[in-house]
């Protein structure tokens, strides 16, 4: 099955498609990380992009059960250099392709990622369209400058959950996610289109979550008595959501806050701070990031496409606590009087290193500071 | 952190001469670290015994010792230079092993030297088993059930509860030295009581075998404030059984998912934490079980390696240099990544390609060896390969292997047991005409379960004999994504056989033709294969895909998957849309590297292919370096200023020329891979650099070269050329017995034998023939007991001048690569020497040499005979420069580019007033049986140098430096031949004067006796006992002097030295060795020798 990728700027590629057939927009970005592409690409943060693995060998070990970070993928569609023809792994259930073949989704392998990433990184993230049907690179160029931008778009109504529910899910055994909690707190989570992963974390950490759509209000969330809030991660422009923003401002000082990556824009936009987009954002699992405070270094998970920019953080009541060693920008905050604090990666991982897990300790520190049990 | 300011001058500990399991890559490493350090404005103080590394040139350290590993003398160096600091975990094991011993002996302690990098604790802590086991417990972490064992029989109980077959490992030994798998209990015995022997420490772990698990690696590094990144992780192709460095390996990891590499990455930061490197890089290895995923750790070297060598060269993030850095205490987010410029060297290297390396063994060198691939490394080299994909990349890699192969077989050069397959139909109807054979079938199960060096090629066979994945995964537990890729390599041949240029008729097969080749490149098959599949030429197969717009492309290795712009040009070809380079319009020259190491062909022209670099860098030229060897400093992205990895055929090597298009190539320093590319380079219209290909040729063409012996009257010993067994006796007969017989076009005296007699002559020619590869024999006049000489020299076509002659300690008839050698020559009259350059002069000027020259020469009854020219770099290069302090290959390469030696101020034949003296390593300990004597045919893996004042001394410290240490008192056993019976009492009388005792077997006793020298009778083996194997097993003996009259492991003579071997007890084969170490022991005994910088000996300091 012949497939094309074609972006705004008018770069095409021919490959060769898989999943299913048909013809998907949306924003083209890539991954740099090594591992984890399930993670990847059930990760409802990726609602409204077209993702690239850098990797090449890509489908190796197969899809299995307890790698997925949502109930189904959320990727607009997937480029990559090559498919596995055989999933070699103990967990594996299916093969990459027949999970995109499950859930409807477009894939395309055979084409010069390295081509590709390079473009993105010289010229920025691009509208793209991916299409098995139309095989005229010419409609396709104009159909993805048509296609809409993520920019100024509410993506977020799209992932969020329909109904609260409560969460309460063991972490895979085995693993090494070091030391757990007894539960101790009742937390709200709004989501945004959170991970699983954020939420088995917040359960081993010591918090009963309550899940809330994005769109409950301060005082919705505030009914359920919450000991913490945390703010989730999710797709899209970060500016586009004043609801959430205004949510959020109507809880801070009343109750400890921890934001995650989305969450982390929302919790900037809150407190003054400006959000803007990345030239083609950092999504990867390699990045160094320093706490301000200890001088030590994470090796970070990361996806986003926006930043809050450091600059515009009120200075007098809100500081920078962690900076991306590759570019300086801001990866973490905290006020200095409210108890609340936000990173802009990815202390879950899943996929990534384990290095930032100590933030939910940290989380769980403020809210037994704020309220002893 | 900013750096230290508390010390000031730190001590590199080198790794000594190439042995297995000790490659080059520690010149790489200790290399950058001195560059490192001295950026940083630490005095760098080196002691290292090898001359063949860029480490021990001059200019790279400030002080530079070359003198034996050995703690007396690492004493001697310390008290000399009185450094601060010593940073041990630069220099492999051998560094490692050194600074335990030497902490041990409280040396550092006594003259204030810290170590830093990682103190003496956690060297212990991570080389001793049973501390690290405990270590792992500490931690959580799970390891193969175990137990240590001290004695055979601690050995027989533990094994009994763990469950045979279990995995011995001694505690302290060299590249897994030592290790074997048991399945019962005999074999356990025997690996144990050897073990215990080998061990430092008398111990070994007695473990549960993980035999067909999965085998990873991950390279990591930590600094001083616990910051922790790794840098690459490794998946075996090979499973658990082969040792990592005999494996097929591939970066990054290819069938962890995120969950299970990241419990791997928790489980590296844990380990390398507890062990308690404090700064720098590690080594990890897993084992994971492929049925249920449970993990356990197995070894951590807390040094870098040579498989940090390999991720270095695979991700481009330079560990070596960065480990330095950060010893001085510098923390990870304050160095610079080279490559990005604007990034911190504080994160994790990402890569869009895939890495094989792909291991060099020479089996066929080692009579009698077990060529089964254990857990003890067998291997004497690598290639590593980059390409898109792991199809891409293993073709690539076996093609960059030297062993005559151009991809995974359908190159016209499959052999399947004893089925030559050299023509496309032989290799259709062979396939087809064992499907459904059950005897061929059986016989591709054997070397599917039984690890040999050609098992990747017997994956694929098995494939075509009708295996599925599955059969084949069951038998090989290879895992089956790699099998999966090897089928779609099959199935794409497959197409190849159906579609072919000729068949392809229509437009739209011809369409598919066009798609199918290009998949085929990038599936990484080779023109040679597409040649012999399609019945075309090379050249065709160029033609016609140059003529489609199919042609390589290169691309960045930038540490980061092109998420940041790079700013070093290190690339790789593949088959893709995008090209990378970027061209200058400076003037550039390419430099062909040597591939993979191997016996005949090590780091000596590596050497000089980096020097060239240099030179032509120093000339203002842009300079092009290819290569495939991931061990070298010649693919350190600093040496030149683009790096191509590359295999090192045509095919591969005319892309990149025709990409970069440089004014011309430097074949003559890379040894005999890059020569052998030469006449298709120039037919393809390739300038070579220096000395002509036809001059080339003249040197090796035998009739070209005996007129120019004429011309320039030089004798030569008679000799003639045969095709058939019957012509070879004829000149045998014509010119006499013994002569010396071997194939043409061969390196490293390859198959080159002393035949006496027609029977063994007979036996030779089926042998010969085959390694000839339907070439010629030559067959000399053996001269017997001549001596024999070595000269290099350099010309510029006008000028030209000796670099030394070098006299061998070894008679003639033993391969230059194997003797000891001696600058200035220590007996040879100066009438000799005379001839010896004006003829050697007289040659580079028929032979309008421009570049590098050598000659070898025998001294006959006075008389010189020439033997041999090669009109290119020798591997004495390196030796001859650091002994007469002039950087031959660096000139070498600035004449080939038109610079003369007046220019160069290099005018004058220079003697040096010290003496030096290479001696050769051989890796006889790790192939026990294999008899030890030395022969035409070439078998060392390295060598050191010794220097001092006189020939004595040099060659005691050579011996001392070969790790063959001469006993300064004690008991020798003499066995002589019965020509040597003559000459040996002298050399015996001296030891007796000198205090040593004698024992001998009756012949030679008998002589001694005759002779007046006190000596007593030992039993021969038949004899029963106590023999002479009881008397070494006993440590009685501490020098064993031995003439081989006849070779082979069934011998007595041969079991007797093979022992001496097992025991690290020094072993002379040769009287003139002998007589050259009695004159060492009487110059050293009671007096002690001295150090001396190589920077004193030739008044260089460092960066002059």
């Amino acid at each position: 099955m012949k497939a094309y990728l074609a972006l705004e700027d008018g770069l095409v590629f021919e490959g060769e498609g898989f999943g299913v057939s048909g013809e998907i927009y949306g924003e083209v970005v890539f991954n740099t990380s090594l591992t984890g592409y399930q993670e990847i690409i059930t990760d409802p943060s990726y609602k409204g992009q077209i993702v690239t693995m850098t990797y090449p060998h890509i489908g190796n070990y197969g899809i299995n059960p307890d790698d997925e970070e949502s109930f189904h993928p959320w990727v607009e569609g997937l480029i990559i250099k090559e498919l596995s023809p055989v999933v070699s792994n103990y967990r594996s259930v299916m093969s990459l392709d027949d999970y995109f073949k499950k859930y409807n989704k477009i894939g395309i392998q055979g084409i010069d990622t390295r081509k590709l990433v390079k473009h993105l990184r010289d010229h920025g993230a691009k509208k793209g369209i991916l299409s098995t049907v139309d095989h005229d690179r010419e409609s396709l160029v104009k159909k993805a400058q048509a296609s809409p931008s993520i920019v100024g778009v509410d993506l977020v109504k799209d992932v969020t959950c329909k109904e609260p529910y409560v969460f309460d899910k063991e972490l895979l055994p085995g693993f090494e996610w070091g030391e757990g909690r007894q539960k101790a707190y009742d937390i709200v989570a709004i989501d945004s289109g959170i991970k699983f992963n954020i939420l088995r974390k917040l359960n081993q950490h010591g918090f009963r979550v309550k899940v809330v759509p994005a769109q409950t209000s301060a005082q919705e969330v505030l009914k359920a008595n919450p000991q913490g809030v945390f703010l989730s991660n999710g797709p899209g422009d970060p500016a586009a959501v004043p609801y959430l923003v205004k949510t959020v401002q109507e809880l801070i000082g009343k109750v400890p806050i921890f934001g995650i990556c989305f969450g982390h824009q929302i919790l900037g936009q809150a407190l003054g701070a400006t959000t803007s987009k990345l030239k083609f954002g950092h999504r990867g699992g390699n990045h160094p990031v320093m706490d301000l405070a200890t001088q030590k270094i994470e090796i970070t998970s990361q996806n986003h496409g926006f930043v809050v920019d450091i600059d515009t953080l009120p200075k007098e009541e809100v500081e920078a606590t962690h900076v991306n060693l590759n570019d300086q920008t801001l990866e973490g905050l905290k006020h200095k009087k409210h108890p609340l604090f936000s990173v802009q990666y990815h202390p879950e991982n899943s996929p990534g290193p384990h290095d930032s897990d100590y933030l939910f300790s940290r989380f769980y520190e403020l809210v037994q500071n704020n309220c002893p049990v | 952190m900013p750096k230290r300011t508390d010390i000031k001058k730190i001590l590199i500990i080198g790794s000594g001469p190439i042995v297995i399991g000790q490659g080059c890559e520690f010149d790489y490493s200790g290399t950058q670290a001195c560059k490192a350090l001295r950026e940083e404005g630490y005095e760098v103080v080196l002691i290292n015994s090898n001359p063949a590394t860029i480490m021990t040139d001059p200019e790279t350290a400030n002080r530079t010792y070359i003198e034996p590993l050995t703690v007396e003398f690492l004493e001697k160096v310390i008290a000399k230079e009185k450094p601060d600091a010593c940073l041990p975990t630069m220099g492999g094991q051998t560094a490692l092993n050194l600074t335990v011993e030497a902490y041990e002996k409280g040396v550092f302690q006594k003259h204030n030297v810290q170590l830093i990098g990682a103190k003496c604790e956690a060297i212990k802590k991570a080389e001793n088993r049973e501390q690290f086991k405990k270590a792992m417990q500490k931690i959580g972490l799970d390891l193969p059930v175990s137990g240590f064992a001290y004695t055979v029989e601690d050995a027989v109980t533990l094994a009994e509860e763990i469950k045979y077959p279990v995995i011995v490992r001694p505690s302290y030994t060299l590249g897994g030295f030592g290790s074997g798998i048991c399945y019962n209990r005999e074999e356990l015995e025997r690996t144990a009581a050897a073990g215990i022997e080998y061990s430092m420490i008398n111990e070994v772990l007695i473990e549960e075998s993980v035999l067909g698990w999965k085998e990873f690696e991950l390279e990591v590094m930590r600094d001083i404030n616990d910051n922790f990144v790794v840098i690459c992780s490794i998946e075996n192709l090979d499973p658990m059984g082969v040792h990592t460095g005999d494996s097929i390996t591939v970066a990054p990891a290819q069938t962890l998912t995120d969950k299970e590499y990241q419990r791997m990455r928790d489980a590296g930061r844990k380990v390398i934490s507890e062990i308690g490197v404090e700064t720098g890089g590690s080594n990890i290895q897993f084992a994971i079980n492929p049925k249920d995923g449970r993990m356990v750790v197995i070894e951590m070297n807390p040094r870098v390696s040579r498989s940090s060598a390999l991720a270095s060269k695979a991700t481009g993030f330079p560990i070596a240099k960065f480990a330095a850095k950060l010893a001085v205490g510098y923390t990870l987010n304050e160095i610079s990544n080279d490559i990005t410029k604007y990034t911190p060297a504080s994160f994790e290297p990402s890569i869009d390609y895939c890495v094989v390396k792909i291991p060099r063994f020479t089996f066929e060198k080692f009579e009698g060896v077990d060529s089964k691939l254990t857990s003890q490394m067998k291997s004497v080299g690598e290639a590593m390969s980059i390409g898109r994909t792991f199809k891409e990349s293993l073709q690539k890699g076996l093609r960059s292997l030297e062993i005559k192969r151009f991809g995974l077989g359908a190159d016209g050069k499959d052999k399947v047991f004893e089925n030559a397959l050299k023509t496309v139909n032989e290799y259709k109807s062979f396939w087809a005409s064992v499907k459904e054979n059950k005897d061929f079938q059986t016989q591709i199960k054997e070397r599917l379960r039984v690890p040999k060096e050609d098992r990747i090629f017997y994956l694929k066979y098995a494939l075509q004999a009708g295996f599925s994945v599955q059969q084949i995964y069951e038998i090989s537990f290879v895992d089956p994504w790699f099998l999966e890729q090897i089928r779609q390599i099959v199935e794409l041949e497959n197409q190849l056989l159906q579609l072919t240029p000729q068949s392809a008729k229509t437009a739209e097969s011809k369409r598919d033709l066009v798609a199918l080749l290009k998949k085929a490149k990038q599936y990484g098959f080779s023109d040679r294969q597409l040649a012999f599949l399609w019945e075309l030429k090379e050249g065709e197969i160029r033609s016609l895909r140059k003529s489609l717009q199919i042609e390589a492309v290169f691309k960045l290795v930038d540490t980061c998957a092109a998420e940041f712009k790079a700013y070093t040009p290190y690339f790789y070809s593949t088959y893709e849309e995008e090209d990378e380079t970027i061209a200058s319009d400076k003037e550039k020259v390419m430099i062909l590297g040597g591939g993979p190491n191997r016996i005949g062909q090590g780091i000596e022209f590596d050497y000089c292919c980096v020097h060239a670099a240099f030179a032509l860098k120093e000339l203002g030229y842009e300079t092009i370096m290819v290569n495939s060897n991931p061990e070298t400093v010649s693919t350190d992205y600093d040496t030149s200023d683009k790096l191509f990895f590359e295999p090192l055929t045509l095919e591969d090597v005319l892309n990149i020329y025709e990409r970069e298009k440089p004014i011309g190539v430097i074949l003559q320093l890379g040894g005999q891979t890059p020569l052998n590319l030469a006449r298709g380079l120039v037919e393809n219209g390739v300038p070579v650099l220096g000395t002509s290909a036809d001059a080339i040729d003249a040197a090796e063409d035998r009739d070209k070269f005996k007129k120019l012996l004429e011309k320039i009257k030089l004798r030569q010993p008679a000799n003639g050329i045969a095709r058939s067994l019957e012509e070879a006796a004829k000149i045998a007969d014509q010119i006499g017995y013994p002569v010396v017989i071997r194939p043409s076009y061969v390196l490293g005296g390859r198959a080159m034998e002393i035949v006496y007699d027609y029977d063994f002559l007979k036996k030779y020619m089926t042998h010969a023939v085959e390694a000839s590869d339907d070439h010629p024999v030559l067959i000399d006049k053996f001269l017997e007991n001549a001596t024999e000489v070595d000269v290099d020299l350099i010309s510029d076509g006008k000028t030209s001048v000796v670099g030394a002659v070098m006299e061998h300690v070894e008679e003639a008839g033993i391969h230059s690569g194997d003797s000891a050698s001696v600058i200035p020559p220590y007996s040879l009259s100066q009438t000799i020497l005379d001839e010896i350059i004006v003829k050697t002069k007289q040659i580079a000027k028929e032979l309008n040499v421009i570049g590098l020259m050598n000659v070898q020469y025998a001294i006959f009854k006075n008389e010189v005979f020439c033997l041999e020219v090669n009109p290119r770099a020798s591997r004495t290069v390196p030796f001859v420069s650091k002994s007469i302090g002039v950087p031959m290959a660096k000139l070498a390469a600035k004449v080939m580019t038109g610079r003369t030696l007046q220019e160069l101020n290099f005018t004058e034949e220079k003697v040096p007033e010290h003496v030096s003296v290479k001696e050769s390593v051989f890796p006889f300990i790790k192939f026990p049986g294999v008899d030890i004597i030395l022969s035409p045919e070439m078998r060392s893996t390295g060598e050191v140098m010794g220097i001092d004042v006189d020939f004595s001394r040099a060659f005691y410290k050579s011996q001392d430096a070969a790790m063959s240490h001469l006993p300064l008192e004690g008991k020798i056993f003499i066995s002589v031949n019965r020509f040597d019976k003559a000459k040996v009492a002298p050399i015996a009388k001296k030891f007796h004067e000198m205090g040593y005792s004698i024992v001998s077997t009756d012949g030679t006793g008998a002589v001694l006796k005759e002779n007046g020298i006190p000596v007593e009778i030992v039993k021969k083996l038949a004899e029963g006992s106590p023999n002479i194997m009881d008397l070494i097993r006993n440590d009685e003996v501490k020098l064993v002097i031995n003439t081989p009259s006849g070779k082979g492991p069934a011998l007595d003579e041969c079991k007797i030295r093979s022992l001496a071997v097992s025991y690290t007890i020094p072993c002379i084969t040769t009287l003139n060795a002998a007589q050259a170490a009695a004159k060492g022991l009487e110059a050293v005994r009671g007096k002690g020798l001295d150090v001396k910088a190589i920077q004193d000996y030739h008044g260089t300091a460092a960066g002059v």
